[in-house]
Protein backbone atom coordinates (compact mmCIF):
# COMPACT_ATOMS: atom_id res chain seq x y z
CA UNK A 1 0.00 0.00 0.00
CA UNK A 2 1.10 3.56 -0.91
CA UNK A 3 -0.05 6.87 1.32
CA UNK A 4 -1.32 9.28 -1.08
CA UNK A 5 -2.03 12.98 -0.71
CA UNK A 6 -4.48 15.39 -1.83
CA UNK A 7 -2.99 19.31 -1.01
CA UNK A 8 -5.63 20.69 -2.15
CA UNK A 9 -8.04 19.21 0.63
CA UNK A 10 -4.81 19.56 3.00
CA UNK A 11 -6.00 22.67 5.84
CA UNK A 12 -2.18 22.42 7.80
CA UNK A 13 -3.24 20.99 10.98
CA UNK A 14 -0.14 19.15 10.99
CA UNK A 15 -1.50 16.27 12.88
CA UNK A 16 0.17 14.09 10.14
CA UNK A 17 3.56 15.26 10.89
CA UNK A 18 3.13 15.01 14.74
CA UNK A 19 2.09 11.13 14.25
CA UNK A 20 4.96 10.56 11.76
CA UNK A 21 7.81 12.83 11.44
CA UNK A 22 9.73 10.27 8.99
CA UNK A 23 6.77 10.18 6.61
CA UNK A 24 4.97 13.81 6.06
CA UNK A 25 6.15 16.88 5.96
CA UNK A 26 4.99 20.41 5.35
CA UNK A 27 5.91 22.83 2.60
CA UNK A 28 6.59 26.56 2.67
CA UNK A 29 2.96 27.33 2.25
CA UNK A 30 1.62 24.70 4.99
CA UNK A 31 0.60 22.01 2.84
CA UNK A 32 1.21 18.30 3.52
CA UNK A 33 4.34 16.63 1.14
CA UNK A 34 4.63 12.93 1.58
CA UNK A 35 8.14 12.00 2.59
CA UNK A 36 7.50 8.26 1.82
CA UNK A 37 4.94 7.14 0.60
CA UNK A 38 5.42 3.28 1.24
CA UNK A 39 3.29 1.14 3.99
CA UNK A 40 5.45 -1.94 4.57
CA UNK A 41 3.30 -5.05 5.18
CA UNK A 42 1.57 -5.43 8.98
CA UNK A 43 1.95 -1.30 8.60
CA UNK A 44 -1.29 -0.78 7.59
CA UNK A 45 -3.73 -0.82 10.58
CA UNK A 46 -0.74 2.15 12.50
CA UNK A 47 -1.07 4.12 8.92
CA UNK A 48 -4.80 3.89 8.69
CA UNK A 49 -5.24 4.89 12.67
CA UNK A 50 -2.64 8.13 11.50
CA UNK A 51 -4.65 9.03 8.45
CA UNK A 52 -8.28 8.89 10.44
CA UNK A 53 -6.64 11.38 12.80
CA UNK A 54 -6.55 14.13 9.53
CA UNK A 55 -9.14 16.47 9.96
CA UNK A 56 -9.48 17.71 6.57
CA UNK A 57 -9.65 13.83 5.18
CA UNK A 58 -6.77 14.61 2.65
CA UNK A 59 -4.79 11.05 2.85
CA UNK A 60 -5.60 7.45 2.03
CA UNK A 61 -4.27 4.47 1.59
CA UNK A 62 -4.11 3.30 -1.94
CA UNK A 63 -2.60 -0.33 -3.52
CA UNK B 1 -45.15 17.62 27.51
CA UNK B 2 -41.14 17.28 28.13
CA UNK B 3 -39.01 19.92 28.98
CA UNK B 4 -35.73 19.67 27.08
CA UNK B 5 -32.41 19.90 28.99
CA UNK B 6 -30.86 23.31 28.82
CA UNK B 7 -27.10 23.80 26.21
CA UNK B 8 -24.98 25.24 27.89
CA UNK B 9 -25.24 23.63 31.32
CA UNK B 10 -22.44 24.99 34.27
CA UNK B 11 -19.89 22.69 35.17
CA UNK B 12 -19.76 21.48 38.82
CA UNK B 13 -15.96 20.64 38.43
CA UNK B 14 -13.89 22.69 36.20
CA UNK B 15 -12.43 19.88 34.38
CA UNK B 16 -15.68 17.35 34.35
CA UNK B 17 -18.79 18.01 31.61
CA UNK B 18 -21.79 18.98 33.00
CA UNK B 19 -23.13 15.67 33.26
CA UNK B 20 -27.41 17.18 31.79
CA UNK B 21 -26.83 15.51 28.75
CA UNK B 22 -24.67 12.55 29.28
CA UNK B 23 -28.13 10.67 28.86
CA UNK B 24 -29.54 11.52 25.77
CA UNK B 25 -26.25 10.18 23.69
CA UNK B 26 -25.60 10.59 20.82
CA UNK B 27 -27.74 13.14 19.23
CA UNK B 28 -30.45 14.58 21.77
CA UNK B 29 -32.52 18.02 21.38
CA UNK B 30 -31.66 20.84 23.79
CA UNK B 31 -32.89 23.84 24.75
CA UNK B 32 -30.99 27.00 24.28
CA UNK B 33 -31.14 30.78 26.72
CA UNK B 34 -33.49 32.21 23.97
CA UNK B 35 -35.91 28.93 23.73
CA UNK B 36 -34.33 27.81 20.87
CA UNK B 37 -34.38 24.02 19.96
CA UNK B 38 -31.31 22.57 18.04
CA UNK B 39 -29.56 19.50 18.31
CA UNK B 40 -26.55 18.45 20.65
CA UNK B 41 -24.50 16.02 19.45
CA UNK B 42 -22.91 14.47 22.23
CA UNK B 43 -21.58 11.17 20.28
CA UNK B 44 -17.78 11.16 19.18
CA UNK B 45 -18.22 9.80 15.97
CA UNK B 46 -21.40 12.10 15.48
CA UNK B 47 -19.92 14.90 16.45
CA UNK B 48 -16.92 13.68 14.22
CA UNK B 49 -19.66 13.20 11.17
CA UNK B 50 -21.20 16.66 11.20
CA UNK B 51 -17.54 18.29 11.86
CA UNK B 52 -16.14 16.73 8.41
CA UNK B 53 -19.41 17.93 6.71
CA UNK B 54 -19.15 21.46 6.03
CA UNK B 55 -21.48 21.41 3.31
CA UNK B 56 -24.75 19.60 5.36
CA UNK B 57 -23.54 21.90 8.50
CA UNK B 58 -22.64 25.70 8.16
CA UNK B 59 -20.01 27.39 10.05
CA UNK B 60 -21.74 31.19 8.48
CA UNK B 61 -22.03 32.75 11.75
CA UNK B 62 -23.70 35.76 10.19
CA UNK B 63 -26.74 33.61 9.01
CA UNK B 64 -29.71 33.70 11.16
CA UNK B 65 -30.09 30.15 11.53
CA UNK B 66 -26.80 30.23 13.00
CA UNK B 67 -27.29 29.06 16.46
CA UNK B 68 -26.16 32.06 19.34
CA UNK B 69 -25.14 29.65 22.41
CA UNK B 70 -25.88 32.67 24.97
CA UNK B 71 -26.36 36.53 24.44
CA UNK B 72 -23.23 37.35 23.56
CA UNK B 73 -22.34 35.40 20.13
CA UNK B 74 -24.87 37.62 18.90
CA UNK B 75 -22.80 40.50 18.70
CA UNK B 76 -20.22 38.37 17.29
CA UNK B 77 -21.93 37.92 14.06
CA UNK B 78 -21.11 41.09 12.57
CA UNK B 79 -17.21 39.73 12.82
CA UNK B 80 -16.54 38.27 9.25
CA UNK B 81 -12.98 35.97 9.91
CA UNK B 82 -12.41 32.02 8.46
CA UNK B 83 -13.80 30.62 11.85
CA UNK B 84 -17.15 31.76 10.75
CA UNK B 85 -17.28 31.07 7.24
CA UNK B 86 -17.45 28.14 5.13
CA UNK B 87 -15.72 26.59 1.91
CA UNK B 88 -14.03 28.19 -0.44
CA UNK B 89 -14.24 31.01 1.34
CA UNK B 90 -13.07 29.71 4.50
CA UNK B 91 -10.19 27.82 2.78
CA UNK B 92 -8.46 31.00 1.06
CA UNK B 93 -8.42 32.78 4.51
CA UNK B 94 -6.85 30.16 5.87
CA UNK B 95 -4.31 29.22 3.54
CA UNK B 96 -2.79 32.72 3.66
CA UNK B 97 -1.92 31.99 7.03
CA UNK B 98 -0.90 28.70 7.19
CA UNK B 99 2.70 28.71 6.38
CA UNK B 100 3.03 30.48 10.46
CA UNK B 101 1.53 28.08 11.84
CA UNK B 102 3.01 24.25 10.85
CA UNK B 103 5.02 21.74 12.96
CA UNK B 104 8.24 23.37 12.06
CA UNK B 105 7.36 26.71 13.04
CA UNK B 106 6.26 26.56 16.23
CA UNK B 107 8.59 24.03 17.12
CA UNK B 108 11.43 27.05 16.36
CA UNK B 109 9.44 29.02 18.50
CA UNK B 110 9.60 26.19 21.69
CA UNK B 111 13.45 28.11 23.45
CA UNK B 112 11.54 31.71 23.08
CA UNK B 113 8.50 29.77 24.95
CA UNK B 114 10.95 28.37 27.35
CA UNK B 115 12.80 31.53 28.25
CA UNK B 116 9.66 33.30 28.96
CA UNK B 117 8.17 30.56 30.92
CA UNK B 118 11.86 30.54 33.22
CA UNK B 119 11.66 34.21 33.69
CA UNK B 120 7.61 34.10 35.11
CA UNK B 121 8.34 31.42 37.44
CA UNK B 122 11.60 33.16 38.68
CA UNK B 123 9.38 36.37 39.62
CA UNK B 124 6.84 34.08 40.91
CA UNK B 125 9.81 32.22 43.32
CA UNK B 126 10.68 35.82 43.95
CA UNK B 127 7.38 37.25 45.14
CA UNK B 128 7.14 34.15 47.40
CA UNK B 129 4.18 31.87 48.47
CA UNK B 130 1.19 32.45 47.74
CA UNK B 131 0.88 33.41 44.15
CA UNK B 132 -1.93 33.22 41.52
CA UNK B 133 -1.52 31.26 38.57
CA UNK B 134 -3.79 33.11 36.23
CA UNK B 135 -2.46 36.54 35.78
CA UNK B 136 1.00 35.59 36.67
CA UNK B 137 1.82 32.65 34.38
CA UNK B 138 -1.33 31.65 32.62
CA UNK B 139 -2.77 33.86 30.78
CA UNK B 140 1.02 35.87 30.11
CA UNK B 141 2.37 32.52 28.56
CA UNK B 142 0.00 32.54 25.48
CA UNK B 143 -0.31 36.46 25.26
CA UNK B 144 3.04 37.30 25.18
CA UNK B 145 3.43 34.24 22.12
CA UNK B 146 0.74 35.10 20.08
CA UNK B 147 1.47 39.32 20.39
CA UNK B 148 5.01 38.44 19.45
CA UNK B 149 3.86 36.09 16.64
CA UNK B 150 1.19 38.98 15.17
CA UNK B 151 3.81 41.67 15.47
CA UNK B 152 1.59 43.47 18.41
CA UNK B 153 3.37 45.27 21.20
CA UNK B 154 2.92 43.49 24.20
CA UNK B 155 2.80 47.00 26.25
CA UNK B 156 -0.78 47.08 25.23
CA UNK B 157 -1.45 43.20 26.54
CA UNK B 158 -3.64 44.99 29.67
CA UNK B 159 -6.19 46.30 27.35
CA UNK B 160 -6.66 43.46 24.82
CA UNK B 161 -6.37 40.66 27.36
CA UNK B 162 -9.39 42.94 29.52
CA UNK B 163 -11.42 43.14 26.35
CA UNK B 164 -11.13 39.47 24.83
CA UNK B 165 -12.27 38.45 27.52
CA UNK B 166 -15.20 40.38 27.38
CA UNK B 167 -16.23 38.57 24.15
CA UNK B 168 -15.52 35.21 25.21
CA UNK B 169 -16.64 34.74 28.79
CA UNK B 170 -19.57 33.16 29.33
CA UNK B 171 -21.42 36.14 31.71
CA UNK B 172 -21.16 38.75 29.20
CA UNK B 173 -24.02 40.36 27.71
CA UNK B 174 -24.54 41.23 24.57
CA UNK B 175 -23.75 45.02 24.83
CA UNK B 176 -20.70 44.26 26.81
CA UNK B 177 -19.75 42.24 23.88
CA UNK B 178 -20.56 44.37 21.34
CA UNK B 179 -18.71 47.26 22.92
CA UNK B 180 -15.53 45.02 23.49
CA UNK B 181 -15.46 43.48 20.00
CA UNK B 182 -15.70 47.52 18.84
CA UNK B 183 -12.70 48.84 21.30
CA UNK B 184 -10.77 45.45 19.61
CA UNK B 185 -11.40 46.38 16.26
CA UNK B 186 -10.53 50.42 17.06
CA UNK B 187 -7.37 49.46 18.67
CA UNK B 188 -6.15 47.11 15.57
CA UNK B 189 -7.36 48.93 12.39
CA UNK B 190 -5.15 51.41 14.49
CA UNK B 191 -2.06 49.56 14.79
CA UNK B 192 -2.58 48.00 11.06
CA UNK B 193 -2.55 51.53 9.75
CA UNK B 194 1.09 52.62 11.85
CA UNK B 195 2.16 48.80 10.30
CA UNK B 196 1.54 50.51 6.93
CA UNK B 197 3.44 53.51 7.31
CA UNK B 198 6.12 51.49 9.25
CA UNK B 199 6.47 47.57 8.57
CA UNK B 200 7.54 45.08 11.39
CA UNK B 201 8.54 41.40 11.11
CA UNK B 202 5.58 39.82 12.31
CA UNK B 203 2.60 37.98 11.17
CA UNK B 204 0.36 41.03 10.91
CA UNK B 205 3.36 42.80 8.74
CA UNK B 206 3.28 39.72 6.68
CA UNK B 207 -0.19 39.76 5.92
CA UNK B 208 -0.12 43.67 5.04
CA UNK B 209 2.82 42.84 2.67
CA UNK B 210 1.49 39.82 0.94
CA UNK B 211 -2.58 40.44 0.81
CA UNK B 212 -3.46 43.92 2.00
CA UNK B 213 -1.22 45.61 -0.58
CA UNK B 214 -1.66 43.10 -3.21
CA UNK B 215 -5.77 43.00 -3.14
CA UNK B 216 -5.76 39.62 -1.54
CA UNK B 217 -7.52 41.63 1.69
CA UNK B 218 -8.76 44.73 2.75
CA UNK B 219 -8.05 46.13 5.62
CA UNK B 220 -11.06 45.59 7.19
CA UNK B 221 -10.72 42.15 6.38
CA UNK B 222 -7.35 41.66 8.63
CA UNK B 223 -8.56 43.43 11.63
CA UNK B 224 -11.17 40.97 11.60
CA UNK B 225 -8.67 37.93 11.14
CA UNK B 226 -6.13 39.73 13.52
CA UNK B 227 -8.87 39.43 16.18
CA UNK B 228 -9.61 36.18 15.94
CA UNK B 229 -5.73 35.39 16.13
CA UNK B 230 -5.41 37.56 19.42
CA UNK B 231 -8.61 36.33 20.78
CA UNK B 232 -8.22 32.15 19.54
CA UNK B 233 -4.56 32.62 20.78
CA UNK B 234 -4.68 33.59 24.67
CA UNK B 235 -7.98 33.13 26.20
CA UNK B 236 -8.05 29.52 25.26
CA UNK B 237 -4.24 28.49 26.24
CA UNK B 238 -4.83 30.49 29.49
CA UNK B 239 -7.55 28.21 30.80
CA UNK B 240 -5.80 24.82 29.09
CA UNK B 241 -2.89 25.79 31.37
CA UNK B 242 -4.20 27.05 34.71
CA UNK B 243 -7.16 24.10 34.65
CA UNK B 244 -3.81 22.23 33.77
CA UNK B 245 -2.15 22.92 36.52
CA UNK B 246 -5.56 21.89 38.94
CA UNK B 247 -6.21 18.57 36.89
CA UNK B 248 -2.89 17.23 37.72
CA UNK B 249 -2.93 18.02 41.08
CA UNK B 250 -5.93 16.61 41.63
CA UNK B 251 -4.75 13.12 40.11
CA UNK B 252 -1.41 13.00 42.24
CA UNK B 253 -0.92 9.37 41.07
CA UNK B 254 -0.85 10.81 37.28
CA UNK B 255 1.10 13.34 38.33
CA UNK B 256 3.98 11.10 40.41
CA UNK B 257 3.51 9.18 36.72
CA UNK B 258 4.72 12.16 34.74
CA UNK B 259 7.13 13.13 36.96
CA UNK B 260 9.20 10.15 37.11
CA UNK B 261 8.79 10.43 33.01
CA UNK B 262 9.15 13.32 31.02
CA UNK B 263 8.77 11.77 27.97
CA UNK B 264 5.06 11.53 28.99
CA UNK B 265 4.66 15.13 28.66
CA UNK B 266 3.68 15.18 24.85
CA UNK B 267 0.75 11.79 26.00
CA UNK B 268 -0.06 13.59 29.26
CA UNK B 269 -0.67 17.36 27.52
CA UNK B 270 -2.88 15.12 24.60
CA UNK B 271 -4.73 13.51 27.52
CA UNK B 272 -5.54 16.86 29.57
CA UNK B 273 -7.23 18.37 26.43
CA UNK B 274 -9.23 15.39 25.85
CA UNK B 275 -10.45 15.50 29.78
CA UNK B 276 -10.63 19.02 30.31
CA UNK B 277 -12.34 20.32 27.00
CA UNK B 278 -11.81 23.77 27.25
CA UNK B 279 -13.79 24.57 24.18
CA UNK B 280 -17.16 23.05 26.00
CA UNK B 281 -19.14 23.12 22.46
CA UNK B 282 -19.21 24.48 18.97
CA UNK B 283 -22.05 25.85 17.03
CA UNK B 284 -23.28 25.09 13.35
CA UNK B 285 -26.67 25.09 11.65
CA UNK B 286 -28.03 22.50 8.93
CA UNK B 287 -27.89 23.82 5.35
CA UNK B 288 -30.68 20.65 3.98
CA UNK B 289 -32.23 17.75 5.51
CA UNK B 290 -29.72 15.16 6.97
CA UNK B 291 -30.19 12.14 8.90
CA UNK B 292 -28.17 11.91 12.55
CA UNK B 293 -28.23 8.84 14.41
CA UNK B 294 -31.29 8.21 13.10
CA UNK B 295 -32.52 11.22 13.38
CA UNK B 296 -33.97 13.45 10.96
CA UNK B 297 -32.32 16.77 10.88
CA UNK B 298 -34.18 19.83 8.93
CA UNK B 299 -32.66 22.69 7.25
CA UNK B 300 -32.47 25.90 8.98
CA UNK B 301 -31.92 23.13 12.30
CA UNK B 302 -29.39 24.04 15.08
CA UNK B 303 -26.77 22.26 16.16
CA UNK B 304 -24.39 22.05 19.30
CA UNK B 305 -21.40 19.48 19.01
CA UNK B 306 -20.59 19.12 22.89
CA UNK B 307 -16.69 18.48 22.51
CA UNK B 308 -16.89 17.90 26.35
CA UNK B 309 -19.43 14.85 25.87
CA UNK B 310 -17.91 13.16 22.73
CA UNK B 311 -14.51 13.38 24.23
CA UNK B 312 -15.80 11.17 26.78
CA UNK B 313 -17.65 8.86 24.65
CA UNK B 314 -16.81 5.25 25.71
CA UNK B 315 -17.07 4.03 22.40
CA UNK B 316 -13.78 5.88 21.42
CA UNK B 317 -11.88 6.26 24.14
CA UNK B 318 -11.71 2.89 27.28
CA UNK B 319 -12.47 4.11 30.46
CA UNK B 320 -13.00 7.58 29.40
CA UNK B 321 -13.42 9.06 32.98
CA UNK B 322 -10.18 7.85 34.28
CA UNK B 323 -7.09 10.92 33.26
CA UNK B 324 -4.50 8.53 32.10
CA UNK B 325 -1.01 10.23 31.29
CA UNK B 326 -0.04 7.49 28.67
CA UNK B 327 -3.20 7.04 27.04
CA UNK B 328 -1.83 8.48 24.32
CA UNK B 329 -5.48 9.07 22.20
CA UNK B 330 -4.96 12.10 19.99
CA UNK B 331 -9.06 11.52 18.32
CA UNK B 332 -10.56 13.80 21.00
CA UNK B 333 -12.32 16.64 19.54
CA UNK B 334 -10.87 19.78 21.72
CA UNK B 335 -9.37 20.82 18.25
CA UNK B 336 -12.94 20.60 16.94
CA UNK B 337 -12.63 18.32 13.35
CA UNK B 338 -12.93 18.94 10.15
CA UNK B 339 -11.80 22.36 8.26
CA UNK B 340 -12.06 24.14 10.79
CA UNK B 341 -10.03 22.40 13.26
CA UNK B 342 -7.92 24.50 15.34
CA UNK B 343 -4.91 26.23 12.79
CA UNK B 344 -2.95 27.10 16.38
CA UNK B 345 -3.15 23.45 17.48
CA UNK B 346 0.30 22.92 17.68
CA UNK B 347 1.19 25.74 19.12
CA UNK B 348 -0.79 25.57 21.75
CA UNK B 349 0.72 21.90 22.53
CA UNK B 350 3.92 23.47 22.93
CA UNK B 351 2.83 26.55 25.28
CA UNK B 352 1.20 23.57 27.24
CA UNK B 353 4.07 21.41 27.64
CA UNK B 354 6.82 23.86 28.24
CA UNK B 355 4.74 25.81 30.64
CA UNK B 356 3.49 22.15 32.36
CA UNK B 357 6.30 20.92 32.31
CA UNK B 358 8.70 23.42 34.17
CA UNK B 359 6.17 24.75 36.46
CA UNK B 360 6.01 21.09 38.02
CA UNK B 361 9.47 20.79 37.90
CA UNK B 362 11.10 23.76 38.90
CA UNK B 363 7.82 24.05 42.04
CA UNK B 364 7.78 20.26 42.84
CA UNK B 365 5.67 20.95 46.26
CA UNK B 366 3.27 23.05 44.24
CA UNK B 367 -0.20 23.01 45.63
CA UNK B 368 -3.55 24.27 45.89
CA UNK B 369 -3.71 27.06 48.43
CA UNK B 370 -7.69 26.79 48.26
CA UNK B 371 -10.22 24.22 47.88
CA UNK B 372 -11.13 23.02 44.76
CA UNK B 373 -14.71 23.30 45.52
CA UNK B 374 -13.24 27.18 46.03
CA UNK B 375 -12.31 28.12 42.92
CA UNK B 376 -14.28 30.86 40.72
CA UNK B 377 -14.97 28.60 37.51
CA UNK B 378 -15.96 30.09 34.27
CA UNK B 379 -19.48 30.45 33.51
CA UNK B 380 -21.05 28.15 31.87
CA UNK B 381 -20.57 27.83 27.48
CA UNK B 382 -17.95 29.01 25.74
CA UNK B 383 -13.95 29.03 26.93
CA UNK B 384 -14.17 26.89 30.46
CA UNK B 385 -11.64 27.50 33.12
CA UNK B 386 -10.82 28.60 36.24
CA UNK B 387 -10.68 32.67 36.96
CA UNK B 388 -8.36 32.12 40.20
CA UNK B 389 -6.14 29.71 40.38
CA UNK B 390 -4.33 30.51 44.30
CA UNK B 391 -1.15 27.87 44.86
CA UNK B 392 1.69 27.67 46.91
CA UNK B 393 4.83 25.41 47.38
C1 LIG C 1 -11.88 37.12 17.89
C2 LIG C 1 -11.93 35.84 17.92
C3 LIG C 1 -13.21 35.13 17.97
C4 LIG C 1 -14.35 35.51 17.41
C5 LIG C 1 -14.61 36.67 16.54
C6 LIG C 1 -15.29 34.53 17.80
C7 LIG C 1 -16.57 34.57 17.45
C8 LIG C 1 -17.47 33.73 17.97
C9 LIG C 1 -18.77 33.67 17.53
C10 LIG C 1 -19.29 34.48 16.41
C11 LIG C 1 -19.38 32.72 18.25
C12 LIG C 1 -20.76 32.22 18.15
C13 LIG C 1 -21.61 33.17 17.39
C14 LIG C 1 -23.04 32.86 17.52
O1 LIG C 1 -23.35 31.88 18.20
O2 LIG C 1 -23.80 33.61 16.92
C15 LIG C 1 -18.44 32.17 19.13
C16 LIG C 1 -18.71 31.14 19.95
C17 LIG C 1 -17.74 30.41 20.55
N1 LIG C 1 -16.41 30.65 20.53
FE1 LIG C 1 -15.59 32.20 19.68
N2 LIG C 1 -14.71 33.58 18.54
C18 LIG C 1 -13.42 33.91 18.66
C19 LIG C 1 -12.46 33.17 19.28
C20 LIG C 1 -12.72 31.93 19.77
C21 LIG C 1 -11.83 30.83 19.73
C22 LIG C 1 -10.65 30.64 18.87
C23 LIG C 1 -12.33 29.86 20.42
C24 LIG C 1 -11.61 28.57 20.64
C25 LIG C 1 -12.06 27.61 21.22
C26 LIG C 1 -13.62 30.28 20.79
C27 LIG C 1 -14.51 29.51 21.46
C28 LIG C 1 -15.83 29.65 21.25
C29 LIG C 1 -16.78 28.74 21.74
C30 LIG C 1 -16.50 27.47 22.53
C31 LIG C 1 -18.00 29.21 21.32
C32 LIG C 1 -19.33 28.58 21.59
C33 LIG C 1 -19.70 27.66 20.52
C34 LIG C 1 -19.97 28.31 19.18
O3 LIG C 1 -20.93 29.06 19.06
O4 LIG C 1 -19.24 28.01 18.22
N3 LIG C 1 -13.83 31.55 20.38
N4 LIG C 1 -17.28 32.79 18.96
C1 LIG D 1 -5.78 24.81 24.17
C2 LIG D 1 -5.95 25.81 23.39
C3 LIG D 1 -6.94 25.88 22.25
C4 LIG D 1 -8.15 25.25 22.12
C5 LIG D 1 -8.84 24.32 23.09
C6 LIG D 1 -8.68 25.65 20.84
C7 LIG D 1 -9.87 25.18 20.30
C8 LIG D 1 -10.33 25.44 19.04
C9 LIG D 1 -11.51 24.86 18.45
C10 LIG D 1 -12.44 23.89 19.13
C11 LIG D 1 -11.62 25.33 17.20
C12 LIG D 1 -12.67 24.94 16.15
C13 LIG D 1 -13.84 25.88 16.08
C14 LIG D 1 -14.90 25.41 15.13
O1 LIG D 1 -14.82 24.31 14.53
O2 LIG D 1 -15.90 26.13 14.97
C15 LIG D 1 -10.52 26.25 17.00
C16 LIG D 1 -10.31 26.98 15.86
C17 LIG D 1 -9.36 27.98 15.76
N1 LIG D 1 -8.34 28.23 16.65
FE1 LIG D 1 -7.99 27.29 18.38
N2 LIG D 1 -7.80 26.50 20.25
C18 LIG D 1 -6.73 26.67 21.07
C19 LIG D 1 -5.60 27.45 20.83
C20 LIG D 1 -5.45 28.28 19.74
C21 LIG D 1 -4.30 29.11 19.48
C22 LIG D 1 -3.04 29.18 20.33
C23 LIG D 1 -4.59 29.81 18.33
C24 LIG D 1 -3.83 30.84 17.57
C25 LIG D 1 -2.64 31.09 17.57
C26 LIG D 1 -5.88 29.38 17.86
C27 LIG D 1 -6.50 29.85 16.72
C28 LIG D 1 -7.61 29.28 16.16
C29 LIG D 1 -8.19 29.73 14.91
C30 LIG D 1 -7.69 30.85 14.03
C31 LIG D 1 -9.28 28.90 14.65
C32 LIG D 1 -10.20 28.92 13.44
C33 LIG D 1 -9.75 27.90 12.44
C34 LIG D 1 -10.68 27.76 11.23
O3 LIG D 1 -11.85 28.15 11.31
O4 LIG D 1 -10.21 27.26 10.19
N3 LIG D 1 -6.36 28.46 18.74
N4 LIG D 1 -9.75 26.29 18.13
S1 LIG E 1 -3.12 16.00 8.86
FE1 LIG E 1 -4.23 16.37 6.96
S2 LIG E 1 -4.74 18.54 7.00
FE2 LIG E 1 -3.15 18.20 8.48
S3 LIG E 1 -1.26 18.68 7.43
FE3 LIG E 1 -1.58 16.48 7.30
S4 LIG E 1 -2.69 16.22 5.39
FE4 LIG E 1 -2.83 18.37 5.89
Amino acid sequence: MRISADQGRCLGAGQCVLSAPDRFDQSELGLVEVLDPEVPEGDEQRFRDILDLCPSQALSLEA
Amino acid sequence: MTVLPEYPQARGCPFQPASGYADYAPVSKVRLYNGREVWAVTGHAEARQVLLDPVTYSSDRVHPHYPALAPRFESARKVRNFIGMDPPEHTVQRRMLLSSFTVKKTNALRPRIQALVDGLIDEIEAKGPVADLVPDFALPVPSIVICELLGVPYADHAFFEHQSRRVVTGSTTLEESADAFAQLKGYLDELIQRKQREPGDGLLDTLIAEQVETGGLTRAELVDIALLLLVAGHETTASAIALGVVTLLEHPDQLTALRSDARLLPTAVEELLRYMAIADGIARFATADADLAGHRVRAGDGIVVVIATANRDGEAFPSPAAFAVDRGARHHVSFGHGVHQCIGQNLARAEMEIALGTLFRRLPGLRLARDLADLPIKEAGGVQGVWELPVTW
